[in-house]
């Protein structure tokens, strides 16, 4: 009785199976019978359109490649343009013998042994149908003469190309950067973000700087046309066109007028300068000497610029103001002092009595100031005036390394800044997890005494420096420093504004408390401090603070005097200021290598840089700096 | 004469786990493959032999595999399935990344893990539902559709929106041949339907790019239309008798992307026009055909699941890139079967014909 139940349920179930079967295959033959109704569409009744469109490759789609944007300064001068110029082309593939042609040509062009090695550069890195340009910016004599004898040369044409030009040269390099040819890794980049379509007919991507950073905004959006050609591929008619759109122009927070008299005062030093709007986070000027020329690297720098560029000791290529990271020194103890007042670990009247050297309880070592036989007795305000180291290798060890790092770390100092440019550095700011993470040891007491005074391990850019100096002089209000200051829209003609300007967080500071480290700090610039000549006779108030960053170590007992010291292992000279004092207008750090002390190289350097930016006055011309013994000091 | 007979006798022993017609069917279908790779590599004698030793390999696989009885078979199902899920977690969380996907897993050797889920993940189903034929009830549909989304899921994140698609038709045609419920699948169609914006907002940049082009190839003709406009010209300009062997402009001038590859059948119908689609639809009909009569005669459950799921898989796969190429389906990395270049797709498919050819030929042992 159950078998035939089983076998029946079993038939049944067989039967089932094969309607279902069933089913899947007519489902399966309507599908084809769709796509046999799409081959006969396509090859039957479109065969003539689609037969056109194939023979000889009649219509090409050949993409129009958009203007990128300007470079602004605030006030409107060009620092980065495009302009169109004829360059001769030759598309490898529709000739027979290259080298033939190239010196066919070279008897009605000039053409450079350089010339040639770039175009086989080109030729190695190039994809199957592209042009390539042998020589670029012919003037009309040569264009003439080409013209003239087009019908021997098959497969080469003049072109015009967009060349992008930086007509200030130098000014700004570091800021600005440049454009380069596009290379594998920035097609992987393109691929990766999906513009590598927007990109066909581009030759050069942002490298390094603005450039860089805003070349979504500058790069714009490429157009096409349909192209009727001829059987040697050369344009005949268009039939249609989408219009490229331009890239948007980038207007500048730098002023470069001033960031030109920066430029200047630095002479032959090297170093760095950064100045900030305290107000809006606006970066005024952004300098790092030497720079280099971004001309040189647009379409591949040569190999002797290269090697100049590359092998100097000055390393120009080296952006110091945003990479280049220096212990910040004495520069660090308005912030020191600021900590004292804020955490309650110093009072205005709280007075030490100095007698040159600090030793921690229980210890024979000797931390010196730098003046010999101490500074007497020393509150909060002669501290920062005369920069005395032992005031703070105390109030550092009352304060610990943990509260130094909270507070201090508030003013941006061991963060990046997140200037919209890339490759910032992130200086340092010790604490105790760092160091048991980069030396597998714990913090001593004593590395605490040395981060008071913004030596030890302490890093800063000067970058950094300035925008802290900035939070300082803006009472605590902290917006991110940037360079650009406002886009404008090509396809709308809209003026955007970055939304950097907001501040992102406000400092919660006495205002008694900065009140008492703002006095001290103009002090530093009058008769008394240690940077008299950036104050005396201006007037404006400035307030600023000198520091010394130690390049060598020297040894217990040892005096450091600046000319026994080779000049590369020399101290570098920093200050930080921002002015007028009372409502800041520009806050800003110097940074000078090997400069000696702050007071006497960085501040002409800030007095100039504040005359012209306050006062409209120029430097004088450069004139090598004497060698003279100063008693300013650090 | 004794040596004759010999001769013949090793003839039969060594073919006796080879379904005939079917195995005709594949060699016609990769001679064809050897003929286009031929003139779609640019006469490139390298490519193509070695495309015919990743057919040489894949079909000794076959004959392997088509020796393992079927109830063998079934004893891997799960043991493969589950590898294939770790592997499939494992390169969720260490794969290596090309192309913007996260694909393969560094073992020593670079494997891809969601290849070998297109033959595991119909095995386990099959399997699976076979051990609750008894007794089969919602429920186990339910358990069934989980062991199918898991791995779906993974593979869709990597994203490798093609393989995924190949997996869910070969789950889902386990499920529907198993006799799920039309209502459960009319269902099913409506929650999709209903979930599209949803899914649309799920979908990564290119390929919402990739289904808006396939709507309008002429909006961006520069980036993902390219190939779109590219392959329609080729298949337009072929006609009726196509262009002839060796003599199609639009694959030989560089229009064509992938040509050796996921865009073949471009080449093949501009050489070879209608005509020869025609007569590759006719071959893909009769091995789909072939398929389909053996899953009717299987005799246990599991054996008609795998071999209506391997064959209706393998319609799937021609059906989706033919429709990519000529233009009615989006852009997917789907090759076309037996004729795309490609080692491991061949080795796969053949792996599934190879159960198909073990389901026939150990039919009658079953039975007697």
């Amino acid at each position: 009785m159950k078998r035939p139940t089983e076998l029946r349920n079993h038939q049944k179930e067989l039967y089932y199976f094969r309607w279902r079967l069933g089913i899947a295959a007519a489902g399966a033959v309507l599908l084809f019978t769709l796509l046999v109704g799409r081959f006969f569409f396509l090859q039957v009744a479109q065969h003539d359109h689609f037969h056109t469109l194939a023979e000889n490759n009649r219509i090409s789609i050949i993409p129009v490649v958009p203007n990128r944007g300007l470079i602004l300064d605030r006030n409107g001068i060009v620092l980065a343009h495009s302009y169109s110029a004829y360059t001769l082309e030759i598309t490898p593939s529709k000739v027979k013998n290259l080298e033939a042609t190239i010196n066919g040509l070279a008897a009605l062009v000039d053409i450079q042994p350089r010339d040639r090695k770039r175009f086989r550069k080109l030729l190695e890195e190039s994809r199957n149908f592209e042009s390539l340009p042998i020589r670029a910016r012919l003037n009309d004599i040569e264009v003439a003469r080409f013209t003239a004898n087009r019908f021997r040369f098959s497969g080469v044409d003049i072109k015009a190309r967009l060349f992008r030009h930086y007509p200030k040269g130098e000014l700004a390099s570091h800021a600005i950067g440049h454009i380069g040819r596009i290379n594998d890794a920035d097609l992987d980049q393109l691929e990766k973000s999906g513009d590598l379509a927007n990109y066909r007919g581009t030759d050069h991507i942002g490298k390094l700087g603005i450039e860089q950073s805003y070349e979504k905004q500058l790069h714009g959006i490429t157009g096409f046309e349909h192209v009727e050609t001829d059987a040697g591929g050369r344009a005949i008619r268009t039939l249609s066109r989408r219009s490229p759109v331009s890239g948007n122009n980038l207007t500048l927070t730098i002023d470069s007028r001033l960031q030109e008299v920066a430029e200047n005062v630095f002479a032959q030093y090297r170093g760095a300068l950064v100045a900030i709007e305290p107000k809006s986070g606006e970066v005024l000027a952004f300098v790092s000497k030497p720079g280099f020329d971004p001309n040189l690297f647009i379409d591949g720098i040569d190999p002797v610029n290269w090697d100049a560029l590359n092998n100097s000791p000055d390393k120009p290529l080296n952006n110091r103001a945003l990479r280049g990271q220096y212990p910040p020194g004495s520069t660090f103890k308005p912030f020191m002092a600021l900590a004292g007042l804020e955490l309650g670990k110093r009072t205005p009247s709280y007075t030490i009595s100095d007698p040159g050297f600090f030793t921690l309880p229980g210890s024979a070592h000797r931390y010196r100031d730098w003046k010999v036989g101490g500074h007497g007795s020393v509150d909060l305000h002669k501290s920062i005036v005369i920069s005395c180291d032992t005031y703070y290798y105390g109030l550092a060890n009352d304060l610990g390394p943990d509260n130094i790092f909270n507070f201090i770390g508030q003013f941006g100092f061991g963060k990046k800044t997140g200037i919209d440019i890339e490759g910032e550095s992130t200086g340092l700011l010790p604490s105790r997890e760092w160091k048991m993470k980069r030396y597998k040891q714990k913090w001593y007491a004593g590395d605490t005494i040395s981060v008071g005074i913004g030596q030890g391990y302490n890093l800063a850019t000067p970058l950094q420096l300035a925008f802290a100096t900035a939070v300082l002089a803006n009472n605590g209000t902290v917006i991110r420093p940037h360079l650009v200051r406002t886009i404008l829209d090509a396809a709308t003609n809209q003026v955007r504004t970055v939304p950097a300007a907001k501040p992102v967080a406000t400092l919660a500071l006495k205002p008694e408390n900065l009140e008492l480290v703002k006095n001290a700090m103009v002090a530093v610039t009058q008769p008394g401090g240690t940077a008299p000549r950036v104050g005396v006779g201006a007037p404006y108030l400035t307030a600023g603070k000198t520091g010394t960053a130690q390049v060598i170590a020297i040894k217990q007992g040892e005096k450091y005097v600046e000319s026994r010291v080779a000049e590369r292992h020399r101290d570098h000279a920093l200050f930080i200021a921002y002015a007028p004092a009372e409502d800041p207008k520009i806050a800003f750090a110097i940074l000078v290598e090997n400069g000696g002390h702050g007071g006497s190289t960085a501040g002409p350097i800030a007095r100039m840089v504040l005359d012209y930016f306050l006062l409209g006055k120029l430097p004088p011309p450069p004139v090598p700096p004497a060698d003279e013994e100063e008693d300013e000091h650090d | 004469m004794t040596v004759k007979i010999d001769l013949r006798r090793l003839w039969l022993r060594l073919t006796e786990n080879i379904d005939s017609l079917l195995m005709s069917f594949i060699l016609m279908l990769m001679l064809i493959s050897l003929a286009v790779m031929f003139s779609a590599s640019g006469q490139d004698f390298a490519k193509t032999s070695s495309q015919m030793a990743n057919m040489s390999v894949a079909l000794l696989l076959m004959w392997l595999v088509a020796k393992v009885p079927p109830q063998h078979l079934a004893r891997f199902a799960l043991p493969v399935y589950i590898l294939g899920l770790l592997l499939l977690v494992g390169v969720a969380l260490f794969g290596d990344v090309s192309h913007g996907a996260r694909r393969w897993l560094n073992i020593g050797i670079r494997i891809q893990p969601s290849e070998m889920m297109k033959l595991a993940v119909p095995l386990m189903l099959a399997w699976y539902l076979d051990r609750r034929e008894k007794t089969l009830n919602l429920k186990d549909f339910g358990v069934a559709v989980l062991m199918l989304v898991a791995p779906v899921g993974l593979i869709v994140r990597q994203p490798d929106l093609g393989t995924a698609l190949l997996i869910s038709a070969a789950g889902f045609y386990v499920l529907f041949l198993a006799g799920l419920s039309w209502r459960i699948i009319l269902g099913l169609v409506g929650i999709g339907a209903a979930s599209t914006p949803i899914l649309w907002s799920l979908l990564h940049d290119y390929q919402r790019q990739r289904i808006l082009t396939l709507i309008d190839p002429s909006q961006d003709p520069l980036g993902t239309g390219y190939h779109i406009i590219q392959s329609s010209i080729a298949l337009g300009s072929g006609g009726i008798f196509g262009k002839g062997w060796l003599n199609g402009t639009q694959a030989h001038l560089d229009f064509l992307p992938e040509r050796t590859t996921d865009f073949i059948f471009a080449v093949y119908a501009e050489e070879f026009g209608l005509a020869g689609n025609l007569i590759l639809l006719a071959l893909y009909v009769l091995v789909i055909g072939r398929g389909l009569v053996i899953a009717a005669k299987a005799p246990t459950l599991f054996s008609r699941l795998l071999a209506g799921s391997i064959t209706l898989t393998f319609f799937t796969y021609a059906f989706v890139n033919m429709g990519m190429v000529s233009g009615i389906l989006p852009v997917v990395g789907v090759p076309l079967p037996l004729i795309s270049y490609g080692g491991t797709s061949m080795v796969t498919l053949l792996l599934g014909f190879g159960m198909l050819m073990s389901i026939q030929t150990h039919r009658k042992l079953v039975q007697s």
